[in-house]
């Protein structure tokens, strides 16, 4: 199989292509996501952190 | 057993040894759907009728599974929750319904494209597809209750309520093809009857169990943020905080005296 029969998918391409792109964007986002919100909690938590430190 | 699961419902417990299991998980989920994908868009065959776009179901049907699995363990998790008032189990169900939602939405996305060639249609209003899209409604009707109450208590008592009573979607959807005349072909595996070949079932497999563990991996990601957003003020958190930001200043330092 060449690559352009790949993508091709016997004629189904754009609805084969279209479902697992979906699949990605919308996994992917949910990976994105869950790692902004750890990092932005572990920031504010480590914030608070060495604010009371300076304040002691 | 109950003085592991006293144990792990305690946060403290629970942050620690899902900080070191996080990784096995996510790298076991990554692995999995890459042999998952390679045998199912490179080595396996293409249908006899339905010929390539049989490739949609590496996608279409993990999905759907785990559409139906994730709302029974966000139900299960609530009624722990709301019965024995574990935390770590209000807060699973919660995290637990926007990443169904994602699966459920995948699911019909998925399915309106195999459709369309298929079928000839995006959509038909059958017991298959329309007790799927009551499943989304479910998780983001979920997702607006758990948003609609300032005290987290109360929010996670009445979703619950709202997870227990909609759990009884769940079977209508797994049983409609065999209850109802639908579109939808019926289901191609079981224990002892599967029609399905194993160069199209070991993919299949792989994805499933990939996708499987793609739920733990994000359950596990989410419940550990939310306990340190929940917990923030007590001491084991603020211990974590000194130690974690002790280390990142005096990499501060280090790196302007390296400047200088």
């Amino acid at each position: 199989m060449n690559s352009a029969d790949f993508f091709h998918m016997g004629g189904y391409g754009l609805y084969v292509w279209g479902s697992y792109g979906v699949a990605l964007a919308v996994l992917a986002l949910n990976v994105a996501l869950a790692h902004q919100h750890q990092r932005r909690v572990l920031r504010t938590i480590t914030r608070s952190a060495r604010r009371d430190r300076s304040c002691a | 057993m109950w003085v592991w699961l006293h144990k792990f419902g305690s946060p403290k417990y629970f942050y620690n040894v899902s900080g070191k299991i996080l990784p096995w998980v996510g790298g076991a989920t990554v692995l999995l759907i890459l042999v998952g994908l390679y045998l199912g868009l490179f080595a396996s065959p293409a249908d006899y009728q339905q010929r390539d776009s049989v490739r949609i179901m590496y996608i279409h049907v993990p999905s759907a599974w785990n559409s139906m699995f994730i709302y029974l363990v966000m139900a299960a998790a609530a009624a722990i929750g709301l019965i024995w008032n574990i935390k770590i189990a209000d807060i699973a169900a919660a995290v637990s319904a926007p990443i169904g939602a994602s699966f459920t939405f995948i699911t019909l996305v998925t399915g309106s494209l195999w459709g369309k060639p298929m079928w000839g249609t995006w959509w038909e209003w059958d017991a298959r597809l329309t007790s799927e899209l009551i499943l989304l409604f479910l998780y983001l009707g979920y997702i607006a209750l758990q948003s609609a109450f300032e005290d987290r208590r109360t929010a996670a008592r009445a979703s619950a309520v709202l997870a227990i009573v909609g759990a009884v979607n769940v079977p209508i959807i797994y049983y409609s093809v065999q209850w109802w005349n639908t579109l939808h072909q019926p289901q191609s595996l079981g224990v002892g009857m599967s029609t399905i070949h194993a160069s199209m079932l070991l993919p299949l497999l792989l994805m499933a169990l990939g996708f499987k563990l793609l739920y733990v991996t994000l359950l596990l990601m989410r419940t550990r943020t939310e306990v340190l957003e929940r917990e923030r003020n007590s001491a084991w958190v603020q211990e974590l905080a000194q130690a974690l930001s002790g280390k990142s200043s005096s990499d501060q330092v280090r790196s302007s005296n390296e400047q200088r």
